[in-house]
């Protein structure tokens, strides 16, 4: 090093010197730090929030009344758990959001990509498709009621709502703008209607029902609290008001935190069916990881 | 009757784009007359839009032409025609090898049956390794290979290529222009060619067919009397640029800005 820089003593003023990644050892502890930092970090920020939350409610800047604490969360979690009508009311929402979002799912995509395809549906379709996406959808509850009433029907068919509209938009446009190119190559080889649409339009539509998806979990999970409160039949939004009538914020934080790790837990399944369906597509984190 | 030996006729070949805003009348080709023998290797050249692909799109079925017949003739169990396009327009979601069957999935040919079809193709064309590989993994030189491969695993009686290695550099194009010159004298295949290389045109075609600015028309038939198998080394003869400068003079002719810029 220091023999390159007397034969060349310019690049002291007039070179910048490029030199090749230095592979540090590392101790075991810095190795496994460094492959796990994200978790690290995430955990880290979590536990924090709820230690400075805790601590604000033993030390009185937090008021427990209002914003309860975790811990007293945790207590109510397990008061509930114990109690058989905690289950039936979790029972009664899970059932709400599964047959609600199998429904728009199986109803959205393959709607979707025949309304996407044909121009002459997409021309016929896309008014209403953007009268009934651009519609605030709790608005329609009272109306809903009306048709089928209180019951699980109505709750059903608000979450479907929620999903339907959210997956069908993006899914219309992934198959209008479908690469030509690829269709060409598939007209060219004389394929039929049918492996068209399976081997371009539904491969190259996936990402498009994906972000659909992503957007239909966290509405269809609106949906299902809105309409349990505003029924006051049974689940577990009718859980919730029932501890706000207690003016209880512990409860009601749990019943909240059941519906948020719901919503994780989906959007980390979906991210999980994503992954597998794009397998074909570099994905930025594997580059990532080859540094 | 058209002639035993003929694999292309074409007679009176018009097209006519629509524009969608005016709906004024565009004609790209203007009655186009071409014959293509059995066997025979044939380029097209000719300046920029002046509707080569046009014309290419219509013998493959992908566009119909406004007027004007075009006969094709099917030897052997395989395809009449198959076409290699500009882009190697892989289907990104599917491995290279369901990408070089995909043809003879689309003429009924079971997946499984078709893959195992598709396995000397891949072979040929020099990408064996790599079926299982998506595209996204395969440089451009490969993903155009897996192009070609694609196009002959039908087994077509006529090849039909538009620009197929106008991506590629320079050393990439030789080797494929080699490559194309032996599965041609291999298979026994028709090929119509389309290319702006004029070098590429002569040193692989029996013809090269010039066409006219647009509306796009047979200009010139130009039949390369050089003797196969050719070398590269030909490419350097006198013979050889002869032919290239009488195909360029014909092309500049018919660019305005080329004409004026060698009259300055
Ligand atoms: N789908 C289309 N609609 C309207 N006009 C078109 C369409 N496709 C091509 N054209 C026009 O027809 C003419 C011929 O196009 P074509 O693509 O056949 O040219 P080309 O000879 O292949 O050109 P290049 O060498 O640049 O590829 C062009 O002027 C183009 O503008
Ligand atoms: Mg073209």
């Amino acid at each position: 090093m220091t023999q390159a820089s007397n034969l060349f003593p310019a690049a002291e003023a007039g070179f910048r010197t490029i030199r090749p990644r230095t592979r540090v050892k590392r101790s075991r502890v810095s190795r496994w730090y460094r492959r796990h930092e994200r978790a690290v970090l995430g955990a880290t920020g979590v536990i924090a929030f709820f230690l400075l939350w805790q601590v604000g409610a033993w030390v009185g800047v937090i008021d427990p009344f209002f914003f309860s604490s975790p811990l007293a969360v945790i207590a109510a979690g397990i008061g509930d758990v114990q109690t058989s009508v905690f289950w039936a009311d979790t029972k009664v929402s899970f059932f709400e959001l599964l047959i609600g979002s199998v429904l728009s799912l199986a109803l959205a995509v393959p709607l979707g990509i025949v309304i996407g395809w044909y121009q002459r549906l997409t021309y016929a379709f896309d008014p209403w498709l953007n009268f009934f996406n651009a519609l605030p959808r709790i608005a329609m509850l009272p109306l809903v009621i009306l048709w089928v009433g209180l019951g699980v029907e109505m709750k059903i068919f608000i979450v479907f709502l929620g999903g339907f509209f959210s997956i069908i938009m993006p899914t219309v446009e992934g198959v209008r703008t479908v690469d030509r190119q690829f269709l060409d190559v598939a007209r060219s080889f004389r394929a039929s209607q049918r492996l068209l649409l399976t081997s371009i339009v539904v491969p190259a539509t996936i990402p498009f029902i994906v972000t659909g998806i992503r957007l239909a979990v966290g509405r269809m999970l609106i949906g299902v609290i809105v309409a349990e409160l505003f029924a006051q039949t049974e689940g577990l939004g009718v859980m919730i008001a029932r501890a706000e009538a207690a003016m209880r914020s512990d409860q009601m934080m749990f019943g909240i935190l059941i519906f948020t790790i719901a919503g994780i837990l989906t959007t980390e399944a979906v991210g999980i069916l994503e992954r597998y369906f794009q397998r074909w597509r570099p994905s930025s984190e594997e580059v990532e990881e080859g540094m | 009757m058209i002639d035993q030996s003929l694999a292309l006729s074409a007679r009176g070949v018009r097209m006519e784009y629509r524009d969608r805003s005016t709906h004024q009348g565009f004609v790209a080709l203007e009655s186009l007359d071409l014959d293509i023998r059995q066997g025979e290797f044939v380029s097209i050249v000719g300046p920029s839009g002046c509707g080569k692909t046009t014309f290419i799109k219509i013998v493959n079925g992908l566009l119909q032409a406004t007027a004007g017949e075009i006969q094709l003739r099917k030897i052997g169990k395989g395809r009449e025609d198959a076409m290699v396009f500009q882009d190697a327009s892989l289907f990104p979601w599917y491995t290279l090898v369901d990408n070089v069957s995909y043809g003879l999935v689309c003429s009924g040919v079971k997946r499984k049956e078709a893959r195992e079809r598709s396995v000397p193709f891949i072979k040929l064309v020099g990408l064996d390794g790599f079926a299982d590989k998506y595209p996204y993994e395969l440089s451009g030189g490969m993903q155009q290979r897996a192009n070609l491969a694609r196009a002959l695993a039908v087994d077509p009686s006529l090849l039909l290529m538009d620009e197929p290695f106008a991506a590629l550099d320079s050393q990439t194009r030789e080797l494929m222009q080699a490559e194309l010159l032996r599965i041609w004298n291999e298979a026994q295949k028709t090929v119509l060619f389309i290319t702006h290389q004029i070098d590429e045109a002569v040193y692989l075609s029996d013809r090269v067919i010039v066409m006219s600015a647009r509306p796009g028309r047979v200009l010139a038939d130009i039949r390369i009397e050089i003797p196969r198998p050719r070398s590269l080394d030909v490419k350097r003869t006198t013979e050889f640029v002869r032919y290239e400068e009488q195909i360029w003079r014909l092309i500049a002719k018919q660019i305005p800005a080329a004409q004026s810029g060698s009259e300055a």
